[in-house]
Order: C-alpha cells, then sequence, then structure tokens
C-alpha cells in the first residue's frame, strides 16, 4: 500500500469513528486504535500517539460550540484537571515501558466496559439537596439554564469524584482515549453533577487531560506525523457532520449497535494481547 | 460590578470558546497545507506503521519542530500543526489563571497554575 493510498483509507475509517463517536456520546477513541491495529496492523504506541491528537481536537472543536450555551461548569473542570493531568501523565510514563500486548488486554477491557454502558439506557440520577461541605468551600456547586429557568445543583462525593478522575486520565494517557466511560462514573454517578453538565464540562476537560499525555507522547517519539495527519483530519470531519445531525437523529439503536462493534472489537483486543500477536 | 468590561465567568468562557475555535482551525489548516505538501512529495512511496520505530529528535522537541516547518520539510509542517493543536488547551488554561486572577478568586487561580505547570512539564521537560 503507498502512503497516498493508506492516508486516504485512514482518513476515512477515522471519518467514521469521529462520526459514530459524536453520534454516541462515546467519543471516537475507542473504535480508532482498534481499526488502526487490527485493520491497518499499526503498531498501538503510534495509534495511541494519532488518537490523543484526534480527541485533543474533538474535545477542542466541540467544547468551543458548548461553551457559549452555559452548561459547562468551569471550576468544577480546573478542579478535576489537577486529577486527571496528573494521572495522564502517569499514563504516558507507564505506556512507555510496558509490553504492547499489555496495552491491547487493559485496552480490551476497557472496550468491554464502554460496550455495556453503551447498551445501558442512560439513567437520570437527581442530586438531592444535601450540600458535600468540601463542594461549597471549593465553589463547585452551580446553575444552569432550562426552558423554566435557571436550575440550580451541588456536586456530591468530591473526593471519589477526584479519585475516579485521576483514574480516567491515567487510563486516557495510556490508552489515548478521552475515557468518557470512566468520566461516567466519576461525574454522573459520584458526584451526582446533572447529566448536560457533566457532558460538555468532561468533553473540556478531554482535551486538557490529553494534552498533557501527549506533550510525553510527542518527546518520546510517539507521534507520527504521517498517520497523525489522516486521523486527525478524519475524525474533526466526522464529528463536525456528527455534531449537525445530532439533533435529527435516533441514538437509541446507534448506541445499541455501537455497543455490539466495540465489544467484538475489545474481544479481537484481547486475543491479540494475550496471544502475542499486537 | 456586572458592566460590560467585568470579569465574570459568563464572558471569560465566550473567550475560551473563541479560543478553543481559532486554534482548532488554526491547527487543522497547517496540518492540512503539510499534509497536501505530504502527499505530492512522498504519496507514492510505500507505507509502513507495522514496525515502530521512534520518531527522530526534530520531530519531537517544539524547537526542532518548529525549525524543520520553517526549512519546508512536510512532516515537520504537519507536526507544527499537531503541536499548535496540543498548545491550544495548555492556552486555554494559561488564559484561565488571568482570568481568575481577575476575578480575585486565588484558591482557583492556584488550581489553575498546578494544571499549566503540569502541562508545560509534559510538552518542554520529558524528553
Amino acid at each position: 500500500m503507498t502512503i497516498l493510498e493508506f492516508s486516504l483509507l485512514v482518513a476515512m475509517g477515522s471519518m467514521a469513528a469521529g462520526l459514530l463517536g459524536s453520534l454516541t456520546g462515546l467519543g471516537g477513541g475507542v473504535v480508532l486504535i482498534p481499526m488502526l491495529t487490527v485493520l491497518f496492523k499499526v503498531d498501538i504506541r503510534y495509534a495511541v500517539g494519532a488518537s490523543l491528537i484526534a480527541v485533543i481536537a474533538t474535545s477542542s472543536g466541540a467544547a468551543a460550540a458548548y461553551v457559549r450555551e452555559g452548561f459547562s461548569n468551569i471550576r468544577i473542570g480546573m478542579f478535576l484537571e489537577i486529577a486527571t493531568t496528573i494521572g495522564a501523565l502517569l499514563g504516558a510514563f507507564i505506556a512507555t515501558w510496558v509490553a504492547p500486548s499489555t496495552i491491547a488486554i487493559i485496552f480490551g477491557f476497557m472496550l468491554l466496559y464502554s460496550a455495556y454502558l453503551a447498551a445501558q439506557p442512560r439513567r437520570k440520577l437527581l442530586g438531592d439537596e444535601i450540600q458535600d461541605p468540601i463542594a461549597t468551600r471549593l465553589k463547585l456547586n452551580g446553575s444552569f439554564p432550562t426552558p423554566e429557568g435557571t436550575r440550580h445543583y451541588c456536586v456530591h462525593r468530591v473526593p471519589a469524584g477526584f479519585s475516579l478522575m485521576f483514574g480516567a486520565g491515567a487510563l486516557s494517557g495510556l490508552l489515548g482515549i478521552g475515557s468518557g466511560a470512566v468520566k461516567v462514573l466519576a461525574m454522573d454517578q459520584a458526584m451526582r453533577i446533572p447529566f448536560k453538565v457533566s457532558t460538555t464540562t468532561s468533553n473540556f476537560m478531554i482535551g486538557v487531560t490529553a494534552a498533557a499525555s501527549a506533550g510525553v507522547y510527542l518527546n518520546r517519539g510517539y507521534i507520527d506525523p504521517g498517520l497523525a495527519m489522516p486521523v486527525m483530519l478524519g475524525v474533526l470531519a466526522g464529528s463536525m457532520l456528527g455534531a449537525r445531525i445530532l439533533v435529527k437523529a435516533e441514538t437509541h439503536w446507534l448506541r445499541i449497535v455501537f455497543g455490539i462493534v466495540i465489544a467484538l472489537l475489545g474481544i479481537e483486543m484481547l486475543y491479540k494481547g494475550f496471544f502475542g500477536r499486537i | 460590578m456586572t458592566g460590560p468590561q467585568a470579569w465574570n465567568d459568563r464572558r471569560v468562557e465566550d473567550i475560551i470558546g473563541n479560543l478553543l475555535r481559532v486554534g482548532v482551525v488554526l491547527a487543522a489548516s497547517v496540518v492540512f497545507i503539510g499534509a497536501v505538501i505530504y502527499l505530492v512529495r512522498h504519496g507514492g512511496a510505500p507505507a509502513n506503521y507495522r514496525v515502530f520505530q521512534s520518531e527522530p529528535t526534530e520531530l519531537r522537541q517544539p524547537r526542532g519542530i518548529v525549525h524543520g516547518a520553517f526549512a519546508l520539510s512536510s512532516r515537520g509542517i504537519i507536526q507544527l500543526g499537531l503541536l499548535l493543536l496540543i498548545a491550544t488547551p495548555i492556552l486555554r488554561v494559561a488564559f484561565s489563571v488571568f482570568a481568575f486572577a481577575a476575578e480575585k478568586d486565588r484558591m482557583y487561580m492556584i488550581f489553575t497554575m498546578i494544571v499549566l505547570s503540569i502541562l508545560l512539564y509534559s510538552v518542554m521537560g520529558t524528553g
């Protein structure tokens, strides 16, 4: 395969990954890395580097649109970024000394968990009115606009959320993904942040988190311009397209299809990881 | 307090939104220009990403990348675009330090500076 053919095929695949990722809200990284390693036979370290670049591009692109709507909470974001960036640095350093097959195995389990989440209906957890003193002290509680007027919310279990976000950052640095799945655990389930606020705020944070590990990958020579180029441009185009049709699309069945696809990819990654084919 | 010049979260978020958009568009344009040159020059060569070999030093450090891009190396131009992309969220954090300072929120100014130093350490100092 020539570089031209390879670049065009990777760009098309990345566009599909970006489109699916934005329509399902699970991010493109979970499909991108199995696609690059299994289909295009790219070394997983190059794949992770390129995926981190794509994660920064989509996160910054989407955050630019979200931020104006007034849902994202800049203080929650900045506070949790302390945890995610330290985690991301750690994850990126671990990635430089573990075997590629280990990364593939961890990735496989992450895919299975993401598949499980995709198949779950989105549960609405309502926070109670008891305030967490830590959240109050850190000024994390906020409000957002609704058609019925401004709605106030309280943030809960800050230490648990902070620790989970450290884990999310480490996984992001190790696997080159946005870790949207762990974010659901930390921000939605533990901290009980309203869904719209947690989604937009985490989108905001993902770019900063990925930048922390991308720096390490760049310094270590794991970011190849020839591969990152079609991945970045493809994912960016796909996610922009996704954001346009999201309003009209029926996403329930799409999430189920997506769940099956990533479950199969997860099994494939586990198989390759355990049998040293990666 | 809420005059047009007051530093409130709303205004900060507007500026950050614009900053992110400009950063992504700029980075994508530079990558695209580099891509066209790269494909014209090297499009016919065989692609090989099966075997991992670390990138050369001039594509790893900010200084080397800028140097390569100005020497019109196609891979250097793409790498410069990628570096601009990585710099976008870092700039956003740097701007937030300033915004929290203007809001006289010392606690968040410190939080933001912690995040900023981690990011700068990652890009500059781990070679």
